[in-house]
């Protein structure tokens, strides 16, 4: 619920980004989520990737679906457009504005069940098109505003509040993204915003569909014992396997890397992601490679997490549609219609 | 004699060429001056099922069907007997003779001309496939013979078709003057029905008109009013509107220089996607459109409920077809007025336009932009298969190079910098319609789009008094689309009369033409078409000045009739409604009959004058 205003009142000491706002100038409405709930802790990381990468606020549009994480597009960039649509289908309203405007950054924020159960056709469609955006799945395993239904990212044997055991196969974002051909697929989890910020960074870079899946407790329906989407078994079972340096076209590499750990990655405008193998037997850039590895540790109860698998240099939806580098809502009136005399022309072939 | 007035009908089977021996008959008469109506009754299949073709020469310029075939051209084995059965006494029913035809088939009043067609392809052509081809041309010779058409015109349409195969041309043009010889050689031609142009002193009757379908009209509408953004999902019998889009903006939209295309095609994944896209778009300043038929209206309930609520333009087309479910789509009917009229759950309602035919499915279609962005709300323009997938002939489209898209209350970059703050669903004008502001041009003009409740000023909200606030403004806004929709077009008859017919869109032509029958017969009409929902003053005051009125509709439940009952003060009992849901077009006969069969027993009631006793179509 976005009715509580947040007071704005900023130190002149907090620091300022390039535009010369602070972190408090990206931030939204108060949150209304449940204490301590890990969506929380996306959308500070949010605010910080963005503070961080000096967007302009207006120049961001924020999409979201129906469930507890598409609430949170309102708790942040408050200077940006919001569309909070219904559920599992944001991916269409977030095609529809970037076919309109490609030049604007889109970030859309989802959850486990607003993206693998009703929302599946659409979320497999925007990877197809690879639809220029970050997409942010607030995955929990659990329905919150229903009260504790398990959705469809809920791992076999992971029991419910009350009591009830999951016995059906849970659909994995990550590797169904992979399978889709996505250019972007990462995994974090809401409480190392040392990971998640930067992949937040990549993401929002990236030309094309980048995923981010953050693991993120709900403390009040699934942070119980049994569960694995609780806080205690994430930290246990998440395994970081690639750290992702963002580094924006305009700095400088600073940070050190030992010879053979880190691999430079550079983007469509010249940004580059450093990646630091922290699982040396781990190819972000082998698809088939990273696929089956994911699996593989997947079936050991554990989470590889970071940036998981990049391809910067795909086509984007507009590369394959042809579209002009401005954005379509701009183009001249005088531009789109024949005119009187073209519909002479036209009309010929129907004498 | 009855001379560039009468009707044939083509029985074939679906995937054998017939469409371009149809096309090119209609369109030869048509270049010779003759007003013609074509209408196509095809299977919802590829190849192999029975499908038919109606061809109707009127020098009236009717534009209906009118309800009876004098020559019958049965190609179908299979549907022999129906389409022997269906001839009119006094007509003609055409038919391959190469093999015998079964002698059980017999009618004495109608004349049978056989014709040798698979016999005189089969030793002028080689392989299956060709011979079955121009068989089927074959018999434009036939009819080309008996009805006088001009073989120079047929040679020069399919120079205009086949234009760069020229080889297509010889081939289909010898298949033609095969049939043609053979009829002139066996039959007395031509027949007392023909084609026979104007004296000078007459002129020509299609000049300044063309034939087109409804949905290229619809598309080229699209194209011209500055639509960038077109998303879909394939279904019959919208497809072609889509695909005349595309082509229109291949031809126009790209930029010669750069070569990059002012406009994105996107097909979706399915009819949610295509609403959702429309919706995006349109919210982010792109005019918008996507074009389906009834279900997928039904898929986009829930977001046409959104765009209701949270004052999102959209354009979305809606070629009907006959329902309920899967129906028969490929046939035609009005079968979606209320459920595009009241899409999605809660209080929900739609501006609806309601074109007649391919002319107005052009000019609805710009307007159909204006108006989404004027209301902030999205614009239902409800075409169907008989207009959208029929060639109609129709006046020549006009062009006015002064307009301008009406781009409604968006608020620009210098306003917003005037603003202290910016609210957006406030009713500054008193007229319901809130401003509106695009992403990407100033952070304090940003707002959050939502379907859950919110308050006039654009934030959350649970309280009753905030929610109604905003309901209630959306009722306001809805009474001054009535003042900005298409009026009714009314057709006063001169003497006075209290009896009237309603109608809309397709059905138009057919009451035109029933009303003049009607009129020779003694029984005197006026008439209203409505053009749009929600219902103006017009439409009120010409249902008052009434006081028994027929409504013409195309679905099983008179669902305008419905709608004039709950939208209008009219009193229910003086609407008798005259419901065609066969799938086919309505004819004019229909509702000659119809009208005649309410007022025949009970003459005095309704005024008639003159009447003639069992008056019934012939």
């Amino acid at each position: 619920m976005t009715f509580i205003p947040k007071p704005k009142v900023s130190h002149p000491s907090l620091p300022k980004n390039a535009l010369g706002f602070t972190r408090r100038d990206y931030e939204g409405a108060l949150s209304t989520l449940c204490a301590g709930c890990g969506h929380d802790s996306i959308t500070a990381a949010i605010i910080e990737a963005s503070w961080g990468l000096s967007l302009e606020p207006q120049n961001v549009v924020k999409l979201s679906g129906i469930g507890c994480s598409s609430k949170t597009t309102a708790y942040f960039v408050s200077g940006g457009h919001g569309f909070n649509s219904v559920h599992g289908r944001m991916p269409s309203i977030a095609m529809g504005a970037n076919a309109a405007n490609r030049n604007l950054t889109y970030i859309g924020v989802s959850g486990d069940g607003d993206t693998l159960s009703i929302g599946l056709g659409q979320f497999c469609h925007a990877i197809r098109r690879n639809l220029n955006m970050l997409y942010i799945i607030e995955n929990n395993g659990v329905y919150g505003l229903t009260k504790g239904q398990f959705s469809a990212s809920a791992d076999i044997g992971t029991k419910a509040k009350k009591g009830e055991t999951n016995l059906q196969a849970p659909i994995d974002p990550v590797l169904l993204a992979m399978t889709l051909g996505a250019s972007f697929v990462a995994r974090s989890f809401s409480g190392d915003k040392e990971q998640l910020v930067p992949l937040i960074q990549a993401g929002l870079r990236h030309k094309g569909f980048a995923l981010i899946d953050v693991l993120s407790p709900c403390v009040t329906f699934n942070d119980h014992e049994g569960s694995t989407k609780s806080y205690a078994y994430t930290r246990e079972h998440y395994e970081p396997a690639v750290h992702a340096d963002f580094i924006p076209f305009e700095r400088e590499i600073k940070a050190e890397y030992k010879e053979g750990e880190a691999l430079t990655v550079v983007m469509h405008d010249g940004s580059r992601i450093v990646l630091r193998k922290l699982d040396a037997a781990y190819d972000p850039t082998n698809r088939i490679a990273a696929f089956a590895q994911i699996q593989e540790r997947m079936k050991q109860g554990e989470h590889l997490t970071g940036l998981l698998y990049v391809e910067p240099l795909q086509q984007e939806f507009h590369d394959m549609n042809g579209t002009p580098d401005a954005a379509l809502n701009a183009v001249p009136y005088e531009k789109l219609s024949p005119g009187a005399k073209g519909l002479e022309k036209i009309l010929s072939r129907y004498r | 004699m009855m001379t560039n007035d009468f009707v044939i009908k083509i029985a074939t089977v679906n995937g054998t060429g017939s469409a371009s021996a149809n096309t090119l008959l209609m369109k030869s008469i048509f270049r010779s001056g003759i007003p013609v109506m074509g209408k196509n009754y095809f299977p919802s299949n590829i190849q192999g099922l029975p499908t038919w073709y109606e061809i109707r020469v009127t020098k009236h310029g009717y534009v209906a069907r009118q309800g009876k075939v004098d020559i019958m051209v049965a190609m179908n084995a299979e549907t022999y007997g129906k389409d022997m059965r269906e001839v009119a006494p006094g007509g003609y029913l055409i038919y391959d003779s190469t093999w015998p035809r079964p002698a059980l088939l017999k009618r004495e009043e109608i004349t049978v001309i056989g014709v040798p067609l698979a016999r005189l392809c089969n030793e002028s052509f080689n392989g299956v496939r060709t011979r079955i081809l121009m068989k089927n041309i074959c018999y434009a010779g036939v009819l080309a013979a008996l009805l006088d058409l001009d073989l120079q015109k047929i040679r020069e349409l399919l120079a205009e078709t086949y234009g760069k195969k020229p080889a297509l041309v010889d081939s289909n043009m010898k298949a033609i003057e095969l049939g043609y010889a053979y009829t002139k050689e066996h039959y007395k031609c031509p027949l007392p029905l023909r084609v026979e142009p104007f004296s000078k002193e007459e002129g020509s009757k299609t000049a300044g008109h063309i034939m087109i379908d409804g949905n290229t009209a619809a598309a080229l509408g699209c194209v011209f009013a500055g639509a960038t953004v077109a998303a879909w999902y394939p279904i019959t019998p919208s497809t072609s509107l889509m695909d005349a889009y595309k082509g229109f903006a291949d031809r126009w939209r790209v930029d010669p220089e750069t070569g990059r295309k002012n406009f994105a095609f996107i097909q979706a994944e399915d009819e949610l996607a295509a609403i959702g896209m429309v919706l995006g778009a349109s919210w982010n300043g792109a005019r918008a459109f996507t074009a389906t038929s009834g279900p997928g209206i039904s898929l986009m309930n829930e977001f046409l409920g959104l765009a209701y609520y949270a004052e999102v333009p959209a354009v979305v087309f809606d070629v009907q077809r006959v329902g309920p479910s899967t129906g028969m789509p490929t046939r035609t009917q009005q079968c979606d007025l209320m459920e595009c009229a009241y899409a999605s759950h809660g209080d929900t309602k739609h501006v609806c336009l309601y074109p007649s035919n391919p002319e107005e499915c052009f000019y609805m279609a710009v307007e159909a932009f204006d108006l989404a962005e004027r209301l902030q709300t999205p614009i239902m323009v409800l075409s169907d298969l008989d207009i959208g997938m029929n060639d109609w002939m129709c006046r020549d489209l006009e062009w006015d190079d002064a307009y301008r898209p009406d781009r409604g209350k968006i608020l620009g970059l210098d306003e917003i910098l005037k603003l202290d703050k910016f609210y957006r669903y406030l009713d500054k004008d008193d007229d319901g319609i809130p401003y509106r502001t695009l992403p990407g041009v100033h952070p304090k003009a940003s707002y959050f789009t939502r379907g859950s409740g919110h308050t006039q000023f654009g934030t959350y909200t649970e309280d009753s008094v905030e929610y109604q606030i905003v309901l209630d403004r959306l009722v306001r806004k809805f009474h001054t689309a009535k003042t900005l929709l298409p009026k009714p077009v009314v057709r006063m008859h001169g003497t006075k009369t209290d009896v009237a017919i309603v109608s809309l869109g397709s059905c138009d032509g057919a009451v035109q033409e029933a009303i003049d029958v009607l009129e020779r017969m003694g029984v005197v009409l006026d008439y209203m078409r409505v053009r749009a929902f929600p219902f103006g003053e017009e439409v009120e005051k010409f249902l008052a000045d009434h006081r028994t009125i027929f409504v013409v509709e195309q679905n099983r439940d008179a669902q305008l009739r419905s709608l004039l009952t709950l939208e209008t003060a009219v009193e229910k009992s003086k609407l008798r409604s005259l419901l065609h849901y066969s799938g086919l077009p309505i004819s004019s006969s229909f509702i000659v009959e119809g009208v005649l069969a309410e007022i025949a027993p009970g003459g005095d009631r309704l005024k008639v004058v003159d009447l003639p006793r069992k008056a019934r179509m012939p």
